[in-house]
């Protein structure tokens, strides 16, 4: 009886004293450095795994950084310049601080504005009614309204206004990485300076037809006429196709060009209201407050 | 029991309801709206400029590459702008605007072109004339017909098919031309064999077409290098590899051509097309467009100068009616919905469809239920379900794997899904984006 007891542990730690040893030597033997920095740098990331940065994940940027001998043109939008800062203090590099960017959709062609030509029943999805045909509306340069850029936001930071049918950046929660940009087919989405207070000016039409055409597709389209061109202190637009777009490198977001606008089609958000002495930039204002308070 | 593709195809209704109507010649269209990219491969490039007189037949767009092919201008008259115009998918593509001059008498003239049976014209002239007549396969493909004739070395040919299949439903252009233009398609199939040195062809007829049978039997009666065989009617049998396999029981290799088996095939229309560039050294300028629908007046047959705007054909057929809703370039399975009317005829259109409102649905899209019909249908053996899968979970390297890219779009699979999936609409997503990740010429 207390033969069989003894056997039985004696058997068991000898297996197990075995096991153990193996392991150890194995474990030695297949070796592999790792370097404690870049699991560091990792928890400073914030682990957004969003592809924003370039690289396939956190992790994998992590090892970009402690890697690299010069990061300074490595950069995570989501974390910005504070998590680019912690990063280089953590690894004794330079970082170049940048200027946060926002998502803005250019376009403004609502269901209203842009009436719908053609009804259309396949999957509701921009990648593929994109690839079929030119969009219910004859304007084959908006916004094709099936979402893929909210589909592909990580941080619920876009939405599709249903009144509109067009998606809307909430811009506190819009961290810049750049994943609506690359699922929109007609690349309406453009990420832009996100300046103090999140002031922007941009042209919101994409439309290369010219005038007529485009205005007749859709009552809000840049017609390329160059009034705003004209009024610009900075030279920051350029018209090129009949479209004008609006160098956020030059503008100094003076908002000269938007009460000029015959098609109200250059966007401005976040700005106060116009001053009282000029009554009819004061009602373009109005109008423009609106786009303000949704994209706010 | 007649012969046929082995693997899948379905057997839609025929509504041939234009089979039994000659073709009429369309009334000349004041301006003819002319694509510079007709074809599938390079753009051609426009050599007129805006004010210039174009007699009919002159080439107004010069072939841009080996892949690509001439354009000649439909009419005589003036080009009086170098424009866009939306294409069948709407978008907008570069095009020569052409104001037809009524006066012409080039424009006027359609006399009857009598038949030329003897074959005076040496082989590399005669493919030299076709790659200058900006002929392409007028099936549908528009691939250019004088890159499928031109061998590589180590190729050998030794069968010339004829597709006279016409498997779209609704579709009648080649039956009709089979059975008015018989003896110049036959002319124009010894003129290819010559061209080519191919010892024998065979006409490839679905049995829906007897009097088209008939005619091809009565001509090639003593005559054993060409024969005229009757296929059960099974769509798409107009498919290349499935054609080839019907007919000589020869599997085109999975991402080959027909050449690799030794095979060419070309349409009927194609044929004829290539019979009045050689006999009479007419360019491309016209082709037969079925304009149909069960509801429209007069569907017809048309002989339609490139260019015309489809508006003008809906007109002559009798007018657009009542509750249209849908608007096919093509036929039902493979065609595609019209934006609009101003979109012109080009080498590939073969029909235009009026679909009324009750027919145009396509139905609630609902889940899988994995019933295999899609598998079962798929005449090139794929599994459409887990190829629209894949591709909306974005694993283009398993469809790859899966080949998605051997995909004929032929539609079956969406047509037979009990779930009203769209199948087909996510497998053609997934081929463009499988097409960017593979290289060129991939490994073999």
């Amino acid at each position: 009886m207390t033969d069989s007891i003894l056997n039985s542990v004696l058997l068991l730690a000898g297996l197990g004293t075995l096991a153990a040893l193996i392991l150890y030597l194995v474990s030695k033997r297949f070796y592999v450095f790792d370097d404690p920095m870049i699991g560091r740098v990792e928890e400073l990331l914030p682990a957004a795994n969003c592809a924003g940065c370039g690289s396939p994940g956190c992790r994998a940027f992590a090892e970009k950084l402690v890697k690299s001998e010069d990061i300074s043109d490595l950069f995570c939008p989501v974390g910005g310049n504070e998590v680019m800062k912690l990063v280089a203090e953590a690894l004794g590099k330079e970082v170049v601080e940048k200027d946060p960017t926002v998502a803005v959709v250019r376009c403004q062609g609502s269901c209203e504005v842009r009436p719908k030509t053609t009804v259309y029943q396949g999957p509701r999805t921009c990648a593929i009614s994109a690839l079929i045909y030119s969009g219910e509306t004859d304007c084959q340069y908006g916004c094709l309204g099936d979402g893929d850029c909210v589909a592909a936001c990580k941080f619920d930071a876009m939405y599709m206004d249903e009144a509109t049918g067009l998606p809307v950046v909430i811009t506190d929660k819009c961290t810049s990485c750049g994943m609506c940009v690359e699922a929109c087919p007609r690349d309406i989405i453009e990420m832009r300076p996100k300046k103090k207070r999140d002031l922007k000016i941009y042209v919101g039409c994409l439309n290369e037809e010219k005038g007529g055409i485009a205005k007749r597709a859709c009552s809000v389209a840049c017609i390329g006429c160059s009034k705003c061109l004209d009024v610009c202190p900075k030279e920051a637009i350029v018209i090129e196709n009949n479209l004008a777009y609006i160098d956020p490198a030059y503008c100094t977001l003076c908002r000269k060009c938007v009460p000029v606008c015959p098609t109200h089609s250059i966007i401005e958000t976040n700005f106060p209201p116009r001053k009282e002495k000029n009554p009819v930039a004061d009602t373009l204002a109005g109008d423009q407050g609106v786009k303000s308070g949704s994209d706010a | 029991m007649l012969r046929t593709f082995p693997k899948g195809g379905i057997h839609p209704p025929e509504n041939k309801l234009t089979s039994g109507r000659p073709i009429r010649r369309l009334p000349l269209p004041k301006e003819v709206y002319v694509p510079v990219s007709q074809h599938i491969g390079i753009p051609a490039e426009i050599v007129v400029d805006r004010k210039d007189k174009v007699q009919r037949g002159q080439v107004i767009a010069k072939s841009g590459g080996f892949v690509s092919s001439n354009i000649h201008a439909p009419v005589s008259g003036t080009v009086t702008k170098l424009d866009k115009i939306i294409d069948t998918r709407g978008y907008k593509k570069q095009c020569i605007v052409i104001r037809t001059d009524p006066r012409d008498p080039s424009n006027l003239e359609e006399a009857n072109y009598p038949l030329i049976d003897e074959i005076t014209t040496e082989p590399s002239e005669i493919l030299e004339r076709i790659s200058q007549s900006g002929i392409v396969g007028l099936g549908g493909a528009t691939f250019p017909s004088h890159v499928k004739l031109h061998l590589r070395e180590g190729q050998h040919l030794d069968c010339l098919i004829i597709n006279g299949v016409e498997c779209e439903p609704y579709l009648t252009a080649d039956h009709r031309l089979m059975l008015e233009k018989g003896p110049e398609i036959l002319v124009g199939i010894r003129i290819l064999m010559h061209a080519l040195g191919v010892p024998r062809a065979i006409i490839g007829i679905e049995n829906n077409k007897r009097d088209a049978i008939a005619i091809f039997g009565e001509l090639t009666r003593g005559n054993p290098d060409i024969r005229v065989a009757a296929l059960q009617v099974k769509y798409p049998q107009g498919g290349e590899k499935q054609l080839v396999r019907a007919l000589l029981n020869r599997e085109v290799p999975k991402n080959g051509l027909p050449l690799d088996v030794g095979v060419v095939v070309h349409n009927v229309g194609t044929i004829f097309a290539i019979y009045q560039a050689v006999q009479h050294n007419r360019p491309l300028t016209e082709r037969v467009v079925t304009v149909t629908g069960k509801r429209l007046a007069n569907p017809s047959n048309f002989w339609v100068r490139i260019g015309t705007p489809v508006a003008d054909l809906i007109a002559a057929a009798g007018g657009l009616p009542e509750g249209t809703r849908k608007i096919v370039s093509g036929g039902p399975m493979m065609g595609k919905a019209l934006k609009s009317t101003d979109v012109p005829v080009t080498k590939g259109t073969s029909g235009i469809l009026i679909i009324p409102e009750d027919e145009a649905s396509r139905g609630e899209p609902a889940a899988c239920i994995r019933c295999g019909e899609c598998v079962s249908v798929c005449p090139m053996g794929l599994e459409p379900h887990l190829l629209m899968n894949l591709t909306e979970k974005s694993m283009f390297k398993r469809a790859a794997a899966e080949d998605i890219l051997t995909c004929i779009e032929c539609g079956s699979c969406s047509y037979v899904c009990p779930s009203h999936r769209p199948l087909l609409d996510y497998i053609r997503f997934g081929k463009s984006i499988t097409k960017q990740l593979e290289p060129k010429n991939p490994a073999p």
